[in-house]
């Protein structure tokens, strides 16, 4: 590694951006991930001590409330993962292009 | 993408030269099940157009990081399909549907567990491990720690995961293509060993990817169709489905809640931390991430590929539903006794997990029966294919070239040692599947799952995210947990009971992962922290290096695709 590039890492490192960048994604990475296993874990809780609750029809059908809450489950984890591209996307990637611009020049 | 298509037809051409001798062992076996002729016709014709592929791909693959990571070259979407086709198992396919039509609800709490650890990939893993990495897991944990120990953990973990996976993969293939094919056991499961090996060897990561793609593209479709015709049936009224399954199941309307799946909460945690974790641990999913060009493609390939396998446990779930009203109630499906009375759940012609199987005929007749048998056989060869490329990988980057020729040996000379390790599993994996015919492999998906949770996933999350990780605090608490998983999966009672006969389990629980994930965890963490030796000092210090590339990539590999 060239010293010129190790100057370059430690100028990202102490910018701002940097800390903004990684303050802000790590939150919401935790946050998701948080969310997630509420989700999952929550289900399987359910599933263990609520039996009764997914067992319940909805309406005067044989539908049961398990089989929205079940395949909900299938769809949070599609959800909270296009919530966390969608954001990666436009805001994270552009701090990122932005810290590399700033830095190049140095 | 014209040039592509010609290159693939004149690639299926000189592939139909191969055809002869496969075809003579498949059709001499097929002759005792005249049936199932469309299933093996439809077999080699995927066999004909992957055999054209793999040489195809085997002309682009020039350098390493070709054979590899496909030369960093492959798109999000086409690495959202592969690692689709690389993770939906035969056994997801045909086991979740089977599980759906024993006992319907039970099924879908099952699959869940299998896509929560997607967005976990997504959220810790996945841009972080394109931004640090080149082609294994072991080049992350190693970035900043001692090569040596790290690379040889990260082996070690990656041929165990791989080893356990493949036992499992073989012995149901061999089982699978006995009944769907007709083929001898022996002769089915030599038959996935030469693919793969011929897949790998030969195409690499190319030919191991488009052969995903494929798998991924054909599973997709053929369930799609097998829902759509389902629901179809029941003017997609989903209770009007969900009636007709109460009517024709012998449990009633208990199959629409939970049942005995989850018994023991301590067993359903720690088998939902091992899916969870596991996912982000299993080392031919990982390496996947290296065949893109940067961390944005990373994340595209998680979002297809978390939509692909939720869609695909759906259309399961229906399918399972749709055996259910389409299947019970015609004993032309059944093992049916002399008094005319069979068993709804359990007593299906070939066995409990050929519940979608027997609903393929009964949708779309025997040519699409044919069509999903050999869409079964398929899906087994794209998951064995990218095992054997995960497995070959560690031991020619990990141990070959960093461990024993100490970085001194060529690029050249490192593919060619892959290429002999995957020949080596290939043959290994056949003599397993061959040793384990007998023997109850249901647990060792399980563990595979576990030993990816324990070893693999925390070693990575914990060097890339505490700075205070040190060698040898990751050494000692992979090893902690890959070592605990195995043990206490011994233990258990899934080996120590229904596998080697003892009475009663020594360690209670199914799976091990709540346990060994948590000493793993312990153990990374109280090593380094009490880590006073001067290399420790050096690699706290070298994180803030990493960490910048890891977070923004500047100084990533740069793909091959791009010079």
């Amino acid at each position: 590694m060239s010293s010129q590039h190790e100057a370059r890492i430690d100028e990202i490192r102490r910018h701002p951006d940097f800390a903004a960048l990684v303050s802000k994604r790590s939150r919401f990475a935790w946050l998701l991930t948080v969310a997630m296993l509420v989700i999952y874990f929550g289900f399987i809780l359910l599933v263990a001590f609520g039996k009764e609750i997914l067992s319940q029809p909805l309406g005067s059908g044989v539908t049961t409330l398990g089989i929205p809450i079940g395949l909900g489950v299938i769809v949070s984890a599609f959800v909270l993962t296009a919530i966390y591209v969608r954001r990666a996307n436009s805001e994270f990637d552009a701090l990122t292009e932005r810290l590399a611009q700033h830095t190049e020049r140095s | 993408m014209t040039r592509l298509v010609m290159a693939a037809l004149a690639a299926v051409a000189s592939g139909l030269l191969m055809l002869p001798a496969l075809a003579a062992g498949d059709l001499e076996g097929g002759t005792k099940q005249a049936v199932n002729s469309s299933a093996i016709a439809m077999f080699l014709v995927f066999v004909v157009a992957t055999l054209g592929i793999t040489k195809w791909a085997a002309g682009r693959t020039k350098s390493a990081s070709d054979f590899y990571a496909a030369g960093g070259g492959i798109t999000g979407f086409q690495n959202g399909l592969a690692i689709a086709g690389d993770y939906m198992s035969a056994a997801s396919f045909l086991g979740i549907s089977a599980l759906v039509f024993a006992s319907g609800f039970d099924g879908l709490i099952y699959s869940v567990g299998w896509l929560v650890g997607w967005p976990i990939v997504m959220f810790l893993i996945a841009e972080r491990l394109r931004n640090l990495g080149k082609y294994t897991f072991a080049d992350v944990a190693a970035f900043r720690l001692q090569a040596r120990p790290v690379r040889i953990l990260s082996a070690v973990g990656t041929l165990t995961v791989v080893a356990v996976y493949l036992i499992a993969q073989m012995v149901g293939a061999g089982k699978l293509i006995e009944l769907l094919f007709g083929l001898e056991y022996l002769v089915a499961v030599a038959i996935v060993g030469a693919l793969m090996i011929i897949y790998v060897a030969f195409g690499g990561m190319v030919a191991t990817t488009w052969v995903q793609i494929v798998k991924a593209c054909l599973l997709l479709g053929g369930a799609s169709f097998m829902a759509f015709m389902v629901l179809l049936k029941f003017n997609f009224s989903p209770e009007a489905l969900f009636q007709a399954a109460v009517t024709a199941h012998p449990g009633g309307v208990s199959i629409m809640g939970p049942g005995k799946l989850v018994s023991d909460p301590v067993s359903a945690v720690s088998l939902g931390l091992a899916l969870m974790f596991g996912t982000a641990g299993l080392p031919h999913i990982l390496m996947r991430f290296f065949t893109v060009k940067d961390a944005k493609a990373a994340r595209k390939s998680v979002l297809y590929a978390t939509g692909f396998i939720g869609y695909f446990y759906i259309l399961t779930f229906i399918i399972g539903f749709g055996a259910i009203t389409l299947l019970m109630n015609d004993p032309a499906y059944f093992e049916v006794a002399a008094d005319g009375t069979y068993n709804k759940t359990t007593g299906l012609l070939g066995g409990a997990n050929m519940a979608a199987i027997h609903l393929a005929k009964a949708v779309g007749g025997s040519l699409f029966l044919g069509f999903i048998s050999a869409v079964a056989f398929a899906t087994i060869l794209a998951v064995v294919a990218g095992l054997t490329l995960a497995g070959a990988t560690a031991i020619s980057h990990d141990l070959y070239a960093s461990v024993f020729a100490k970085g001194r040996s060529t690029e050249g000379r490192e593919v060619l040692i892959s290429k002999v390790s995957a020949v080596a599993i290939g043959f290994i994996a056949v003599v397993l599947g061959y040793i384990f015919e007998e023997q109850n492999v249901a647990f060792m998906v399980g563990l595979a799952f576990a030993v990816a949770a324990s070893c693999n996933f925390p070693v990575l999350v914990m060097t890339m995210l505490w700075s205070g990780t040190t060698t040898r605090g990751a050494v000692a608490g992979g090893s902690l947990g890959l070592i605990s998983a195995v043990v206490m999966m011994i233990l258990g009672p899934a080996v120590w009971v229904k596998t080697l006969g003892h009475s009663a389990a020594i360690f209670p629980y199914d799976n091990p992962a709540l346990f060994s994930m948590t000493l793993a965890f312990l153990g990374i963490w109280l090593v380094s922290l009490f880590d006073r030796s001067a290399s420790a000092d050096a690699e706290r210090a070298a994180f803030a290096a990493q960490f910048v590339r890891s977070e923004t990539g500047i100084g990533a590999e740069v793909s091959a695709s791009a010079h």
